[in-house]
């Protein structure tokens, strides 16, 4: 037993060590053909580019919506969820809460990743659908600015409940802040009850495999699960493919610590290189540009308990959509910041 | 008398002397067709005339010459200890063996009716907790808090009374937190001075009034019914909330220095509750009560600030008239 336990061990390290030294030898390979300066040249030129966009939003006040705009939004909302009696509703979403922390949210849409959306009306005005996305990034804003595009660019607005591991429920704060904004831990029995209640909910279907995944596999899906299509066929939901480009880059991950990670029982540790110059900082998102692609809504019908061959065709329907998503954002875009 | 008088139902009501069991017994007394017999060790205040009060042990085997020589209809089982300060040994055999007794008795003498009070503390408390736990959900409630294993013990063996004695008809009610002049913990925390909460944490919170629940109570002695009931009252809301409705002001507390500050508040018999309930401030048990509202056509009349500010009396009777015309309103309300 121990001796397995030592030789698991032994191959994560021996595995981390590969993935470092691959890296190691990319930027080896790099530096010899002179790539690197000129890759640092193209950055800093997008980075200033994006520097001057933020800082004319900035001056102008252009990027916050108007105050009427607003009134009109959570009015909208007020009246479209089923709240209960204290203005909360059972999964302890607060319209309330969301307007007071929205500056926050619109600071990061609209500044920090300049978010830009594309066919956002492919969501449905109302009635139930699951939205299935590429999970990327390390830490969840693709999730919150998926969110923020449809609360504050789509008109009429609609809010997005997605499904959060249950890690971020314990953590303080941040737990309590996600509940209040409209998450919900991520059980098949809630996404079920939420698409029951006609709500739009947002999936991840490749869950920690999608988010913690390492720089060299970006824009490459991880496998799909299939709870989702069981949901969706049991539910009868329309499930709106996403595609997110530009997350990949927010945080550079060469690999995840994986016994740390299970000792504090959190789903992923990465390894940030960059955190030997940045500390800490280097688990703040870099202020890549977002472009966020909503494909049209596809629908399925089925069995719910199929086989898993069955459903496993049905999504990859699903995957392929989102791939061709990703590849339109991969080609339309300039650079990472721009 | 131009027509012969109906038989009137004869109910026991185990624990008659709890909150609980008085309100209930009021209830039934109204009704004016209901006989009543209760079995409960402690002195029962206020007890009209023609309440019937065994004071003994559910235990003992005087309890049964009450079943051999009437007919019962219905057994109201509420007498089940909660009491955190008693042993733990104590409290195991009575709650346990009690509640054997009372299948028992209802078994050989042929009551075709037992209604359990459980509560939805069986469930627990978990950060993976589905916001609307079902009946059939498993119950995890002593993973954490080992006190509440015997109530689930009982809850148990009161399921397994549906197949060994399907002729009496079980139920089990699983109430939320029930608030009102009852000496239960949550409405014990509501009139603690600064009620304490923990830094980062609002979990939703389920209550309902007491008088709501002895309506449930009833409607579960429906000829007919069986099976196990979550029973909830007004929509959830979070704990903040909850403690400001009842018009205190939380008292935050880290969550690494709560367990200790909680364990030697016990000890120092400050507080009433053991440290492992601090879980239910960190993480929500919000059920799906909707089988009860659907089969015992429940319906709540008090708000969940009703019920926050009644948990501020503890013991405190209203009129009965008084009660009436507040739930009359409530439902003017309404309708309204």
């Amino acid at each position: 037993m121990a001796d397995e336990q030592r030789g698991g061990a032994a191959r994560r390290i021996g595995r981390t060590a590969r993935v470092a030294r691959a890296t190691a030898g990319q930027i080896i390979a790099a530096a010899e053909s002179r790539r690197p300066q000129r890759l640092v040249e193209r950055l800093w030129g997008e980075l200033s580019e994006a520097a001057s966009e933020a800082k004319s939003l900035l001056g102008g006040g252009g990027w916050r919506i108007s105050e009427d705009e607003l009134e009109r939004r959570y009015a909208y909302l007020i009246d479209h969820q089923n709240l209960g009696e204290a203005g909360v509703d059972p999964f302890g979403f607060s319209p309330e809460y969301v307007r007071k922390v929205i500056p926050m949210i619109e600071f990061l849409h609209r500044i920090w990743f300049r978010v830009e959306s594309h066919d956002i009306d492919n969501v449905p005005e109302q009635g139930r659908c699951l939205l299935v996305g590429n999970h990327s990034g390390q830490l969840p804003f693709d999730g919150m600015m998926i969110g923020a595009s449809l609360l504050l660019e789509r008109d009429p607005p609609r809010m997005i409940r997605s499904m959060v591991e249950k890690f971020a429920i314990r953590t303080p704060w941040f737990g309590t802040f996600c509940m209040r904004c409209g998450q919900v831990t991520g059980l098949p029995d809630n996404c079920r009850r939420l698409l029951e209640r006609d709500e739009s909910v947002m999936v991840f279907p490749e869950g920690a495999r999608g988010i913690s995944k390492p720089f060299k596999n970006r824009y490459k899906l991880g496998r799909f699960g299939h709870g989702f299509m069981r949901l969706a066929l049991e539910t009868g939901s329309p499930i709106v493919p996403i595609g997110v480009v530009g997350a990949e880059e927010q945080i550079i991950n060469v690999g995840n610590f994986e016994g740390l990670a299970r000792l504090l029982n959190a789903p992923n540790i990465p390894i940030a290189p960059l955190a030997l110059v940045l500390g800490p900082l280097a688990m703040w998102p870099a202020p890549v540009k977002y472009r966020i692609y909503f494909g049209e809504p596809l629908y399925f019908e089925g069995d719910a308990n199929d086989d898993d061959a069955v459903i496993a065709k049905k999504v990859a329907v699903v995957t392929s959509a989102i791939e061709k998503l990703v590849a339109r954002g991969l080609e339309e875009r300039r650079g990472v910041f721009i | 008398m131009a027509r012969r008088k109906r038989r009137k139902t004869r109910v026991v009501i185990t624990g008659i002397s709890g909150r609980l069991g008085q309100l209930l017994t009021r209830r039934l007394h109204r009704l004016e067709d209901h006989e009543i017999i209760g079995i409960d060790r402690r002195f029962f205040r206020r007890r009209p005339k023609d309440v019937e009060h065994l004071r003994i042990d559910i235990r003992r085997k005087a309890c049964e010459d009450l079943f051999r020589t009437k007919k019962i209809d219905v057994i109201y089982h509420l007498g089940l200890m909660h009491d955190p300060r008693r042993g733990s040994q104590e409290h195991h055999t009575w709650n346990i063996l009690g509640t054997q007794r009372v299948f028992d008795y209802a078994r050989r003498h042929g009551v075709p009716k037992v209604v359990l009070l459980s509560s939805t503390d069986v469930y627990g408390p978990q950060d993976d907790n589905p916001a609307f736990i079902s009946e059939d959900a498993p119950l995890l409630g002593a993973q954490r808090f080992s006190q509440i294993r015997d109530l689930i013990s009982v809850d148990m063996m009161a399921q397994s009374y549906f197949w060994k004695a399907p002729e009496i008809e079980t139920v089990v009610l699983r109430p939320v937190h029930i608030l009102g002049g009852v000496d239960n913990a949550m409405s014990n925390y509501l009139r603690l001075q600064r009620p304490p909460v923990i830094f980062g944490f609002d979990p939703m919170m389920q209550v309902i009034h007491e008088e709501d629940m002895v309506s449930a109570i009833h409607a579960a002695a429906t000829p007919g019914l069986r099976g196990i009931y979550n029973v909830t009252g007004p929509d959830a809301l979070p704990l903040r909330r909850l403690v400001g409705l009842a018009g205190k002001k939380p008292l935050e507390m880290p969550h690494v220095l709560a367990p200790t500050i909680a364990r030697q508040a016990w000890m120092m018999r400050l507080l009433d509750a053991p440290a492992a309930e601090l879980e239910y401030l960190r993480f929500a048990v919000t059920v799906d009560g909707s089988r009860a509202k659907q089969l015992l056509r429940l319906n709540p009349q008090y708000s969940a600030a009703d019920s926050a500010r009644a948990a501020l009396r503890l013991g405190a009777w209203d009129a009965p008239s008084d009660a009436a015309n507040q739930a009359e309103d409530s439902k003017g309300a309404t309708a309204a």
